[in-house]
């Protein structure tokens, strides 16, 4: 399966055209991280906006485990959007692939695809209904 | 040479590495540096039998300044030479300039083919040329690899075979066309109407060399052309002309944002049907030749099968930031497939792993790495005086951090005697290290596109970073530098 079907088949993107997701295939660029990888750095300036395509990722404050992400699920957009360094660690629970969209095309991306916007922001406020402890 | 056995006959080695070019060669260099027992095998018959072919239209788009402020057998002077392969010896430093006519600051493929094979031969690089590998197996922890010369055991694979396998995007069609591969003599598109797939690199070399023949060209992918990536893409330097002529609106080359729908081939040529990425339309355009120049993907052989986890459409291995398979231990890429370790991208931006200017680093702390892991060589750890004046001098001069911009850092750690130079290292794994307190430098790139130079502490575990203000002369070793990085280094215990 290419970028684009894993794309399509994920809720952040089922507002868009098939044209419209294949674009944002082919603008941006896979990573995949070993189990116990890190991913996003608490601290560090420059994290990208990573989308799950495949495995699970794990959020770690310290010790604690804030929170488990699966396929569809996204981190980094607090820090990508507010340009802030994030507050929690990402860790790779399994192998992990994800999409990974730079901090400063982000919010490009997301003014020329506002059904994309709205969908971050629903998915931001059930997480912020289910957990207060969100912040990476 | 008749009658000379060829090197390393089928058996058991600490390590294999397979490919001849750049990748493989450097790799080899360092290895044995390292004191690492290992056998080099190739399909081709000579060292660098890619530049033989590639690029098409012979010019490399990667930077030599034959003459530059330094001396060429100087660390500095790599920074000024992106194609040589390294070297410790004076003799074996900065090759590729002494073969170019200086047409051009960018070697042909011929000169830079010269400066490879000289390498390979001054080096006294022994490869058992003409034998090729087929298929792959683990046996306990060693890694086999079949060849048509017998079974090669090891502890670790180097696979520096390049990303030279003709790769098609998934376009209903293109398989009709032909590939970049076999697009070889301009003359042949005289007066044609020639439709390229793919914006990149060998898509804008290939418009770039038929700019003078075609009748006219287009240029097509989903993704828009990024003006800003551009900017800092070795490409600007050589084949940008096709896009000049159409973002100022000139006629006859077409820069086009769109996702192709089918390709169909009739009797006098070929019919693509296209939808608009960027733009709402449809355009359906009758043409005479249709170009897959969408890429290349690593020849990974039976690896996939055996479990090779791969990135970027399946076209190069997924790696760890010691070029390590994320998938199969003991399987290790150079060359330009280690462009499948992303580092930490910060701000999305990559590694320089695709060109010999970065990936001959590469070869060097995977070839040290790989040397550690085999408990062959234990790092030496030079003792370091004034730590903020070290890395402020390796700020303003190291080319492995200026070429692998926010990848590779030079790290000094705590030794039993005091401050050692832990040397250079991925950034990614130092920061995931818990080998104790230590600081790094890097080079990196802001989000306005500025250098800055960073550096980083880790204290207990804890990491923190601190982005020194940038120098127009990247010289970073004066009072003011001095200063900062003292106020930096001070949360480092004594």
């Amino acid at each position: 399966m290419d970028v684009a079907e894993r794309l399509a088949q994920l809720a952040l993107f089922a507002d868009l055209t098939p044209m419209q997701v294949e674009a944002i295939a082919h603008s941006f660029e896979e990573s995949v991280f070993q189990a116990d990888e890190r991913v996003l750095r608490r601290g560090l300036s420059g994290g990208n906006f990573y989308v799950i395509l495949e495995g699970e990722a794990r959020v770690v404050a310290g010790d604690r485990v804030l929170r488990t992400l699966g396929r569809g699920d996204f981190f980094g957009e607090i820090a990508a959007l507010t340009g802030e360094t994030p507050s929690a660690d990402v860790v790779a629970e399994s192998l992990l692939r994800c999409l990974m969209i730079p901090p400063q095309e982000l919010e490009r991306l997301l003014l020329e695809r506002p059904q994309m916007m709205l969908r971050l922001l629903r998915m931001e406020a059930r997480r912020l209904q289910t957990s207060g402890e969100w912040q990476a | 040479m008749a009658g000379v056995a060829p090197p390393f006959p089928p058996g058991d080695y600490d390590v294999t590495v397979v490919g001849s070019g750049p990748g493989g060669l450097q790799t080899s260099y360092w290895l044995r540096r390292f004191g690492v027992q290992h056998a080099v095998l190739s399909r081709d018959g000579t060292p660098a039998g890619m530049f033989q072919r590639f690029p098409i239209f012979q010019r490399l788009i990667t930077w030599t300044k034959p003459d530059a402020p330094v001396a060429r057998t100087t660390r500095e002077y790599e920074w000024y030479d992106h194609n040589s392969l390294l070297a410790d010896e004076p003799e074996l430093k900065a090759l590729v300039p002494g073969f170019m006519d200086r047409a051009f600051d960018l070697p042909s493929r011929s000169e830079m083919e010269a400066g490879i094979a000289a390498f390979a031969n001054k080096a006294a690089l022994r490869v058992r040329y003409g034998c090729t590998w087929e298929s792959t197996r683990h046996d306990g922890d060693r890694v086999v690899l079949a060849t048509t010369d017998g079974d090669y055991s090891s502890r670790a694979v180097v696979f520096a075979v390049g990303v030279t396998k003709p790769w098609f995007a998934a376009v209903p069609g293109l398989e009709h066309g032909a590939h970049y591969v076999d697009a070889m003599e301009p003359e042949r598109y005289a007066d044609r109407t020639v439709f390229i797939v793919g914006k990149r690199n060998s898509g804008f070399e290939l418009a770039q060399g038929l700019l003078p023949w075609a009748r006219s060209i287009f240029l097509a992918s989903p993704r828009p052309v990024q003006t800003s990536a551009l900017a800092l893409s070795p490409l600007r330097v050589r084949y940008l002309h096709p896009y000049d002529e159409y973002a100022r609106g000139g006629p006859g080359t077409y820069v086009l944002d769109v996702a192709i729908e089918r390709i169909d081939r009739h009797a006098n040529g070929f019919r693509v049907v296209a939808n608009g990425t960027t733009w709402d339309g449809r355009l359906v355009l009758d043409v005479d030749d249709v170009i897959a120049a969408t890429g290349f993907q690593t020849p990974m052989g039976d690896l996939p099968r055996i479990g090779l986890v791969t990135v970027n459409d399946g076209r190069v291995p997924a790696l760890t930031p010691f070029w390590e398979s994320v998938s199969l231990p003991g399987v290790y890429f150079a060359g330009n497939a280690s462009q499948g370790a992303k580092g930490l991208a910060k701000r999305g931006a990559g590694a320089s792993s695709t060109a010999v200017n970065g990936f001959r680093y590469n070869a060097r702390v995977l070839a040290q790495h790989i040397a550690e892991t085999l408990n062959v060589r234990t790092s030496e750890q030079a003792p370091i005086a004034d730590l903020g004046s070290f890395l402020l001098h390796e700020l303003s001069t190291a080319p492995e951090l200026w070429v692998q911009k926010g990848y590779l850092c030079r790290v000094v750690g705590r030794g039993r005697t005091g401050l050692v130079d832990g040397g250079v290292l991925p950034l990614a794994h130092f920061l995931d290290s818990r080998d104790g307190d230590a600081a790094a430098a890097s080079v990196e790139v802001d989000e306005r596109g500025a250098i800055v130079p960073t550096i980083y502490v880790r204290r207990a575990g804890e990491i923190s970073e601190h982005l020194l203000t940038p120098h127009p002369l990247h010289e970073y070793s004066s009072d003011v530098y001095t200063k900062e990085i003292e106020h930096v280094l001070r949360q480092l215990p004594a």
